[in-house]
């Protein structure tokens, strides 16, 4: 009987493989474009994927148990859009409180996502993509299709996503902190565990004592709330809300850099760690992609076979893990 | 009957009534567990068992009745409860998480965490999970991947999990389903080291031998009532059995059997006929051929080749060497499908996963691998299937309450008996069948011994893996040893014996 098995070595080889391709992007694109490695380019990439981190790190909690969020883009709209119009008429409110406003109207819509998944066993598919046309329905009512201009953005928001502290943006900072906490939850939370135990089979997990319900239910909170939170950076980032426009399609993007990450669509495997690699992966191409000057149809074609390669290289090497492992006798 | 010194801690039951819906699967069973003792529940599948033993640990709650611990009633409405309780189940299917840790797999529900911040301590918990391990003998590292473990190596993991729990009761449902011999052996001193510190341990099981050797106490339930309890050295398997079915039981002895094997007539000729086999790693010059009428085993101890040998006559995994020749002919299959229209079918070990589709009907399991044979241009004759599903279910005595039932509503025996249906709509020569009866009671086993039998008078060569001696001296007309992926020997009718088989499958010292 071997001792010692390696346990995580899939995921490691995997991360591994993901940072591979990562500096091998940076390196190509640094030699062909010389504007690549500035300064500069590296806090704009940083910037563009703060909104994908955060969100991403609340998919990925969602994901490990064996569910899925596609109301993400929808609650960032729906958050961007109420605290934008909020900030037309009361443009004095506070960052903190501006912050915690998204946050709050996140932890509404996660909650109802949470519940009908959790409680009412509605396939969290189908329960998501209801809440996504729900949300983005309500997106338009309130906005009566209008956009939130850029001066009605406040200032002291707009400099959340401008350099501040050493250079860096507050936003980054925020999106950093936020995936770092998340991370030390899933790995040293009783919670963040359970949510793997969740992902990884369920009906053990209710037999070992664990409230599967809740568990699930505080994955949509989280999600729901940095979603909310990623509504109001948006506004921060961009000075505009479009109805139209603000989170549509995001979602995509977040289970994609989940999904390259290494987080698995069943649930149980995968973490923090591997879908920072995955947004920041997500972030560069896209980035490279510009610099170098190819259209923006083409990225989003490039975006999508990513991710297949993604998933086809993880099924493989899983099979190679596996088949490695069998033919021992007891 | 109880020592003074057992007083302490008796678990108690009485009157526990539970239904699902239907007729209630339990009815006022009074059970009681003292501590130190091993007590063994027996019954045919459906008899109650596992029902039983998830009410005492809150995975369901009982309809009526009470449970008591040193009198004092105790409510256990979740397992979480019962865990609070001291009382730990061990379930008939590993409920653990193949993505996670052996260590965390221990804990999950009660990960240990700091005093000061509610931080998993991981450090702390392998270590607890090493000495865990190491008390029982495990030689497993915590930080394996659980996924990655056999079944039986799984089941210690569940076993340290009860333990890290410092239970007072440990109930086991069916521990040795899936065990080989040696590990039965380990885990009898698992259980015998739990009893000497007092905790009670209930041993569901359907091999009577491991409940004569380990048991103190036996209850016995049949269709969802008790029959009685006895202290094991005051009752005999026989009447242990008779109480299990209730009925005069057609002992399978070989004696039995040999009368019924003779009416079969002399064998026909060679129907498959396998030559020098081999496949790198798994197993090597394995010659073995079955005439028409004929049925042969293959023993041997898990892990020898045995499955693996079938799988490659089926068409499922890879040979490297060697030839098979069906009916004269030589062939290579190389899916099941090939095998199938051939006129090959294949029993598979793992019905759960492998042969069955658990929550479709009884029909659509049998007719599914002669869709084509049921349909016209693509669309399912739902009467064809159901006149074909009806023959089978009637001419293998399958009991459920209609064919349209899913098959995950039947006992374990009866879906094993869907499932040779599903094989003989495709008019088989060569039935291969793994583990016929794993996992199946004992009125079921006899029932589907006499139907391997009668399926060799009707001309089908048997091919029959199973680790169960009794089974294969019973049905077989020769038997062939597997040891470490080849074949150790032969043996004919006459000449098999339990000795004999297991000086083969051992090799020539027997200590192994």
């Amino acid at each position: 009987m071997p001792e010692a098995r390696p346990g995580s070595s899939v995921a490691r080889a995997r991360d591994l493989g993901l940072g591979i391709a990562l500096a091998a992007l940076v390196v190509f694109s640094s030699l062909t474009a010389p504007q690549f490695a500035t300064a500069g380019n590296l806090q704009r990439i940083m910037l563009d994927i703060s909104l994908l981190l955060m969100v991403a790190a609340g998919q990925t909690m969602v994901m490990l148990t064996r569910n899925i969020d596609l109301s993400v883009g929808s609650i960032l709209g729906l958050s961007g859009i109420i605290v934008g119009f909020y900030l037309k008429d009361n443009p004095e409110t506070g960052v903190l409180a501006i912050l915690s406003a998204g946050v709050v109207i996140g932890l509404v819509l996660g909650l109802v996502n949470g519940v009908l998944v959790a409680w009412g066993r509605v396939p969290a598919v189908i329960a998501t993509l209801g809440t996504l046309t729900v949300y983005r329905g309500l997106v338009f009512i309130l906005s009566g299709g209008q956009q939130v201009n850029p001066q009605d953005i406040p200032r002291h928001l707009v400099a959340v996503a401008r350099p501040g502290v050493l250079g860096v943006p507050l936003m980054v900072l925020l999106a950093v902190a936020v995936t770092a906490a998340a991370g030390l939850f899933l790995r040293y939370g009783r919670t963040g565990r359970a949510m793997y135990a969740v992902g990884s089979n369920p009906a053990a997990a209710r037999l070992r004592g664990i409230d599967a319900d809740r568990v699930i239910l505080i994955a949509y909170l989280v999600t729901g709330a940095l979603s909310g939170l990623a509504g109001v950076l948006y506004a921060a980032r961009f000075a505009t809300v479009n109805p139209a426009s603000a989170g549509t399609g995001f979602e995509l993007q977040v289970i994609a850099a989940t999904v390259i990450g290494g987080t698995s669509v069943l649930g149980g495997r995968g973490g923090i760690g591997g879908t920072a690699l995955g947004a920041l992966f997500l972030g560069t191409v896209a980035n490279a992609l510009a610099v170098a000057g190819v259209s923006g149809f083409w990225q989003r074609a490039v975006e999508g076979f990513i991710i297949v390669v993604a998933v086809v290289l993880d099924a493989a090497v899983r099979r190679a893990a596996l088949t490695g492992g069998r033919g021992r006798d007891v | 009957m109880a020592q003074d010194a057992r007083r302490q801690g008796i678990l108690k039951a009485r009157g526990l009534t539970k239904a699902f819906g239907g007729p209630p699967v339990l009815r006022e069973v009074d059970f009681e567990l003292f501590p130190g003792e091993v007590h063994a529940v027996v019954g045919e599948n459906g008899a109650g068992k596992s029902t039983l033993l998830k009410l005492l640990t809150g995975v369901h709650e009982p309809d009526a009745g009470e449970i008591a611990i040193d009198g004092a009633p105790v409510a256990i409405p979740s397992p979480a409860a019962a865990q609070a309780l001291g009382i730990a189940h061990i379930f008939q299917e590993p409920t653990l998480f193949p993505d996670l840790s052996v260590a965390e797999n221990i804990f999950v529900g009660r990960l240990p965490v700091g005093e000061r911040f509610p931080v998993v301590r991981w450090r702390a918990m392998r270590q607890e999970a090493r000495a865990l391990l190491d008390s029982i003998g495990a030689r497993l590292s915590p930080e394996a991947l659980v996924g990655t473990l056999s079944v039986a190596e799984q089941q210690l993991v569940e076993i340290a999990a009860a333990l890290s729990q410092k239970a007072r009761y440990v109930l086991m449902d069916e521990p040795t389903a899936s065990l080989t011999p040696r590990e039965v052996e380990r885990l009898f001193r698992i259980i015998r080291d739990l009893k000497d510190r007092g905790a009670g341990i209930v041993f569901v099981n359907h091999r009577l031998e491991e409940v004569f050797a380990i048991a103190d106490r036996v209850t016995v339930l049949r269709d969802g009532g008790k029959v009685g309890t006895w202290t094991v050295g005051e009752v005999s398997r026989d009447e242990v059995i008779r109480a299990m079915v209730g009925r005069e039981l057609a002992r399978w002895a070989k004696q039995e059997m040999d009368a019924e094997r003779r009416r079969g007539g002399p064998a026909g000729e060679v129907l498959l006929e396998v030559e020098n086999l081999g496949a790198r790693g798994r197993f090597a010059g394995v010659s073995l051929h079955v005439r028409r009428g004929e049925i042969v085993a293959l023993a041997g101890l898990v892990g020898a080749g045995r499955s693996e040998v079938a799988q490659a006559i089926f068409g499922i995994e890879r040979f490297h060497t060697g030839t098979i020749r069906f009916k004269g002919k030589p062939v290579a299959f190389r899916s099941p499908r090939e095998a199938l229209a051939a006129g090959i079918a294949y029993l598979p070990e793992d019905r759960q996963h492998q042969g069955l589709i658990l929550p479709f009907p009884v029909s659509g399991n049998i007719t599914l691998s002669i869709l084509g044979e049921i349909s016209r241009s693509g669309w399912l004759l739902r009467r064809k299937e159901q006149a074909m599903a009806k023959e089978q279910v009637e001419r293998l005595g399958v009991r459920t309450p209609g064919i349209s039932t899913p098959v995950q509503h039947l006992s374990g025996g009866n879906q094993q008996k869907v499932l040779v249906g599903k094989l003989l709509v495709t008019r088989p020569e060569v039935l291969i069948l793994d583990e016929p009866t794993r996992g199946v009671d004992v009125g079921a086993k006899a029932e589907i011994h006499r139907l391997i039998v009668e399926l060799a008078r009707q001309g089908i060569g048997v091919l029959m893996i199973s680790s169960d001696l009794s089974e294969v001296l019973a049905l077989a007309d020769r038997v062939l040893v597997m040891r470490d992926g080849r074949l150790a020997g032969e043996l004919d009718r006459a000449q098999a014996t339990e000795e004999a088989v297991m000086r083969l499958a051992v090799g020539g010292a027997a200590s192994a």
